[in-house]
């Protein structure tokens, strides 16, 4: 391997701050033509905060960027894609209402003479393209009228269009079936021998190990190290990127499980999960596993009231109970963590103290009329059991850092005395000092004789917490796990779909 | 094959104008004859011409609810100009009202790009000012059809291959819009806009000078009808089209274009103000008083913005297999 | 993170005291125009000092600033009704053709408010209920409830409303207080009280900041908001009765217009239009701000429409100065 040539694109000492966050420190990255670099990190290391950067989309507060050794600066995302750079984004970044060809080639269409867009040429073009990576519709179809898997190939054409010498691929097979996955590898082999350096981003080590000459390690927004993958293991990439070893610092727990508080039976929605049944105990933690878009933030919110189920049950302490609303949850004691806390969780431009209260708002008001000393009462209570890190209680909720806000979200929760609290990837995004605090606050509710259901796509979270886990794929519950059953193994194993005769051969 | 092309929401509009027709037909069968249809299409014009600038207004995510005013100001400029120096040939007076009504537009477009005021507050605002500013140069009088010139007033209405000019600026805008919206990397990037900014932006797409070209383009075309609105009623005061914006939205609800932004096409826009045009029309001809218009108009916004939210609701996402084939 | 090593500390309730919060506040700087305008008024006109004078400008804003409560309500909450200046020429209407079967005012004021409340229930109906946009819905509306007006009068007018009726729009309660002013204080004090110190107002706030995140805490939005669109209904029969008995007479024509000086009103008032923040104090303060303006300029001899410009003006440059202003502070600061 040329190791001495001089990189494609190189990132040195790059630096970026939002407020509250370092989101990159000083971190190095090089991509070389003609070789993969996989860019290994946990939720919230870096990853997607570097793609902006080397996209355009944000622009580096230190460091340089060079481009065959000379320094660059991309003023937005135009400056980024004419120096060759593009990305498969991993959140779909297309055009639902223009066609394929469209989506394809929008700000580089070829044009006619008039300088009018040249509808046959594009088409024409983006057949071309389609058709070397295997896709087989129609380029004027519209985009909206595709399935997940087909808009993601519109995404790998787009960034073929441009005359790319860097592809960077955000988690790309996040949401493809097995053999979708299989002619991405060949795919990514194309670009490959055609000189292209790609920076692939992904969580699973199985397609690191099998499709990567390279990796880079990124931690808490700090670099750790890099290498050839032909000179690395599985284990001492895991130990690069976590930092530390799995079992230090989730908090011990003694299972002390009694009685059956929530049963979920026949649960179905017509597009997103089917046959979902499991019972939850008091004092349980019950991990949910699975690969992105597997379904199970849909059911959860679908459990919560916010979607309806097509079909099935849910009984809380043997009861049937019918939930329509995010208010009859609340009611029946179960609540939600969500994911996405900046639109689902806090509710920012209302003070922390709002935040807090707001659920339980019939608690602490007199027939409909507020009592502001019972609601600073009931939010210093709670925020002080999270050991919330604030100015002050009446601050606006936004200009709080992440894990801060996320406090702020159980707070609320945990103000309204519930008997089941839903934990959608609870320390997604968040730094490590609050993430330990999170998890052993989760081992503390547990204790008091709250159930917990944990959604968490991090392998050592779900093993370290969870009394037992369900793997979900494809909208259905693959397995269900407990015990010496519950290894990485068994979870990714259950999650991707693979028999055990197919782990081994590979 | 052919009608595979035609899309579903402008179909039924289509349908629903040529069932109107038939209908009017059956009371009064001299409604469809060709004269009489070509009556309804320049009386049209006007509110096709302003609804396709307002279509891309719409498209960005925005509104534009000073159209009316606009074309108010600009036609008492260019008659109070037409009174002064009467010599002033029709292409000046053509460039002057395109260029006013522009600038007009760029003023609001600033606004909403430079100072990210919401679109509605700022062109509420401007509305009032512009007619305020009609009042104060013409100190609220009117100028009426002897003082303007005959060049002046007979322009719009001169014949051509069968049609008023009126009638051909009102086609002629159609297609260059046509080709503008389909064809050229400014009106993919209004839908880009309007459908999704966050990846506009992933494209090197800027959000906000699309916004503001589409204000100017609005705005142009709003000063444009100005001065073929004062030609063809041949008379300027401060009330001239007053409400008329509200007509202009309808036809771009009724042809579907959503208000949310990034869905809406060209043929759309141009049957909505068919639509309006020829209920307009129709009205007298089956002995049904003109005061009904309103409540028919309105009723026609609030079924179709129905019926297009039916349509296009989102139905989840997709993730059982067996889901992945249905759908 | 550094915050993670800091032992456990106390955090306080609130920062900056009550008074401190109070005059930064926009309702400080626009009671600062407010007596601003009443000084410069005072000096223009020999004629504004008079307290008959000023009660009957203050018909200017009673009928409007009815209105603009709620609109504050629903503006705050996220959503917005244009189709109220319709509602009043449809409640008026509906009045006037009662009243010429010999409807007493009792049974007018009820079909007043009845119309009023149909109405906020049938737009309320298309935005929570279908999920429609509602600043669509009320253009639709906004139509249709005139164009109904338009159906049953055509270019004719309703008179000959009972004597007792004419109390609303021209009786006194005391000495110089219009009934209509008195109305006005009791809505505002009702709806600031609901705003401001109930757990209904504390939901629309967390509705107009974030609506999927206030779905998420177990807020039954649509049904706030359903509630919203029937107030703002209900007022607007209330500015209806009021403006009916005021004029005397029903045109279809009645209120035209309305809805924008009620929008800009509660813009004015410092209620940001995207949904969010606002308080009712500024937009009482505001009303009278808009009353003031028109009735100073009136007796300056300014035509009406001229006061327009004004407001257009007032309405852009309240939002655009102070984002002007933090636009050229950042510049300096990087500088």
């Amino acid at each position: 391997m040329t190791d001495h040539a001089t990189p494609v694109v190189s990132m040195d000492a790059i630096t970026k701050t939002f407020p509250g966050v370092k989101a990159l420190d000083a971190v190095q990255l090089d991509l070389y033509a003609s070789q993969v670099t996989a860019l290994v990190g946990e939720n919230g290391a870096g990853k997607s905060t570097t793609v902006k950067i080397l996209t355009g989309i944000y622009f580096p507060d230190g460091g340089t960027i060079r481009i065959d050794g000379e320094p660059v600066t991309f003023a937005n995302a135009n400056a980024a894609a004419d120096a060759g750079i593009t990305a498969i984004h991993q959140e779909t970044v297309l055009f639902d209402e223009l066609t394929v060809a469209e989506n394809i080639f929008i700000g580089h269409a070829p044009r006619t003479r008039w300088g009018l867009i040249d509808k046959a040429a594009m088409q024409s073009a983006a057949f071309k393209l389609l058709q070397d990576i295997g896709a087989t519709f129609d380029p004027r179809t519209l985009l909206r009228d595709l399935g997940i898997a087909n808009k993601h190939l519109v995404a790998v054409a787009r960034a073929l269009s441009v005359d790319a010498r860097v592809v960077i691929m955000d988690e790309p097979t996040a949401a493809l079936s097995h053999k979708e996955i299989e002619e991405l590898y060949e795919l990514v082999e194309t670009l490959k021998k055609q000189g292209k350096a790609i920076l692939f981003i992904s969580h699973k080590f199985d397609e690191i190990f099998r499709i990567a000459d390279r990796y880079t390690v990124f931690r808490d927004g700090g670099f750790v190290g890099a290498g050839l993958i032909s000179e690395i293991d599985e284990d001492a990439l895991v130990q690069l990127m976590v930092g530390r070893t799995v079992e230090h610092i989730f908090p011990e727990r003694t299972p002390n499980v009694a009685e059956d508080v929530l049963q979920v039976v026949g649960y179905a929605h017509p597009t997103e999960f089917a046959d979902i049944n499991f019972t939850l105990k008091r004092g349980e933690i019950l991990g949910f596993y699975g690969l992105v878009g597997a379904g199970r933030s849909e059911f959860m919110q679908s459990l919560f009231g916010i979607t309806k189920p097509s079909k099935g049950v849910c009984k809380i302490n043997g009861s049937i109970r019918v939930i329509r609303s995010p208010a009859d949850a609340v009611a029946n004691g179960i609540v939600y963590v969500p994911e996405d806390r900046g639109k689902q969780g806090t509710i920012i431009g209302l003070p922390i103290f709002q935040n807090i209260s707001l659920p339980s708002l019939g608690r602490t008001s007199k027939s409909g009329f507020l009592r502001l000393a019972e609601e600073f009462k009931l939010a210093r209570e709670y925020s002080e059991r999270l050991d919330l890190r604030a100015a002050s209680l009446d601050q606006d909720v936004g200009n709080l850092s992440g894990g801060n806000q996320q406090k702020v979200v159980i707070a609320k929760w945990l103000a309204t005395q519930p008997q089941v609290i839903i934990l959608d990837e609870p320390t997604k995004g968040i730094d490590i000092g609050s993430k330990a605090a999170v998890h052993e606050f989760m081992a503390e509710l547990a204790e008091q004789g709250l159930s917990v259901i944990m959604v968490s796509s991090e392998i050592p979270e779900v093993i370290g917490m969870s009394d037992r886990v369900i793997v979900m794929r494809d909208g259905r519950i693959e397995a269900e796990l407990e015990g010496d059953a519950l290894s990485p193994e068994t979870l990714v194993r259950h999650a991707a779909g693979i028999s055990a005769t197919q782990m081994e051969e590979a | 094959m052919v009608l595979r092309h035609i899309p579903i929401r402008e179909g039924i509009l289509g349908a629903a104008i040529l069932v109107l027709l038939g209908l009017v037909s059956i009371r009064y069968s001299g409604f469809i004859a060709p004269a009489n249809l070509a009556n309804v299409f320049n009386d049209t014009a006007p509110l096709i011409i302003l609804a396709l600038g307002q279509m891309v207004v719409i498209l960005t995510r925005c509104i534009d609810l000073s159209v009316a005013a606009n074309l108010a100001l600009t036609g008492m400029v260019v008659a109070m100009l037409n009174v002064a120096m009467p010599g002033l040939p029709i292409p000046v007076i053509l460039a002057i009202a395109i260029l006013l009504g522009a600038m007009m537009g760029a003023i609001n477009g600033l606004l909403v790009w430079k100072l990210a005021i919401p679109p509605i507050v700022v062109t509420l605002g401007t509305m009032t000012v512009f007619r305020g500013i009609i009042f104060l140069i013409s100190e609220g009088k009117w100028i009426n059809a002897h003082e303007m010139s005959t060049a002046f007033t007979g322009f719009s209405r001169t014949a051509f291959l069968g049609l008023p000019v009126l009638s051909w600026i009102a086609i002629a805008t159609v297609i260059v819009f046509g080709v503008m919206m389909s064809r050229t990397a400014l009106g993919r990037s209004v839908f880009a806009v309007g459908g999704n900014p966050h990846a506009a932006v992933y494209t090197g797409i800027d959000v906000g000078k699309t916004q503001f070209l589409a204000f100017v383009l609005s705005g142009a075309l709003a000063g444009l009808t100005g001065y073929l609105w004062v030609a063809r009623y041949a008379v300027a005061y401060v009330d001239i089209a007053r409400g008329f914006e509200l007509e202009v939205v309808a036809a771009c609800v009724i042809g579907g274009i959503s208000i949310a932004g990034g869905i809406g096409s060209v043929g759309g826009a141009v049957l909505g103000a068919l639509f309006l045009g020829v209920v307009k029309n129709a009205l007298p001809v089956v002995n049904i008083s003109p005061f009904w218009q309103l409540a028919i108009s309105g009723s026609a916004i609030l079924i179709a913005v129905a019926f297009n939210a039916r349509a296009g609701r989102s139905k989840g996402r997709i993730i059982l297999k067996s889901a992945e084939g249905s759908v | 993170m550094s915050d993670t090593t800091m032992a456990a500390r106390f955090v306080p309730n609130r920062l900056n005291s009550r008074a401190f919060r109070i005059l930064r506040s926009w309702e400080a700087l626009l009671l600062v125009v407010a007596v601003g305008i009443f000084v410069l008024n005072s000096f223009a006109s020999p004629y504004f000092l008079n307290v008959w004078n000023l009660s009957d400008a203050t018909y200017n804003f009673t009928e409007k600033g009815m209105i603009a409560f709620a609109m504050a309500l629903l503006i705050i909450s996220g959503e917005i009704d244009l189709s109220v200046a319709s509602i009043i020429a449809l409640a008026s209407t509906a009045m006037g053709l009662a009243a010429q079967y010999g409807a007493g005012t009792t049974e007018l004021v009820m079909i007043g408010l009845t119309v009023g409340l149909l109405c906020g229930a049938f737009n309320a109906f298309f935005v929570t209920v279908l999920g429609l946009p509602s600043i669509v819905v009320t253009i639709g509306t906004m139509s249709l409830f005139r164009g109904i007006s338009y159906i049953v009068l055509g270019d004719g007018a309703y008179g000959g409303y009972p004597d007792s009726f004419a109390w609303f729009g021209q009786g006194y309660i005391y000495w110089v207080f219009t009934v209509e002013i008195a109305i006005f204080a009791v809505i505002a004090v009702i709806y600031g009280v609901v705003l401001h110190k109930t757990n209904f107002g504390r939901a629309v706030y967390a509705i107009g900041n974030n609506p999927t995140g206030a779905l998420f805490s177990g807020i039954r939005v649509q049904r706030v908001k359903f509630i919203l669109f029937l107030l703002t209904g209900l007022m607007s029969g209330v500015a209806a009765i009021c403006l009916t008995s005021r004029l005397g007479s029903t045109r279809p024509s009645i209120a035209a217009g309305m809805e924008l000086s009620v929008v800009t009103m509660v813009v004015l008032g410092g209620i940001n239009i995207l949904g969010g923040s606002g308080s009712i104090p500024g937009v009482v303060i505001a009303a009278v701000v808009m009353g003031l303006v028109t009735f100073g300029l009136g007796l300056l001899n300014v035509p009406g429409i001229v006061m327009s410009i004004f407001i257009g003006l007032l309405l852009i440059g309240v939002i655009a100065l102070p984002r002007l202003w933090a636009m050229i502070a950042a510049k300096r600061r990087k500088i």
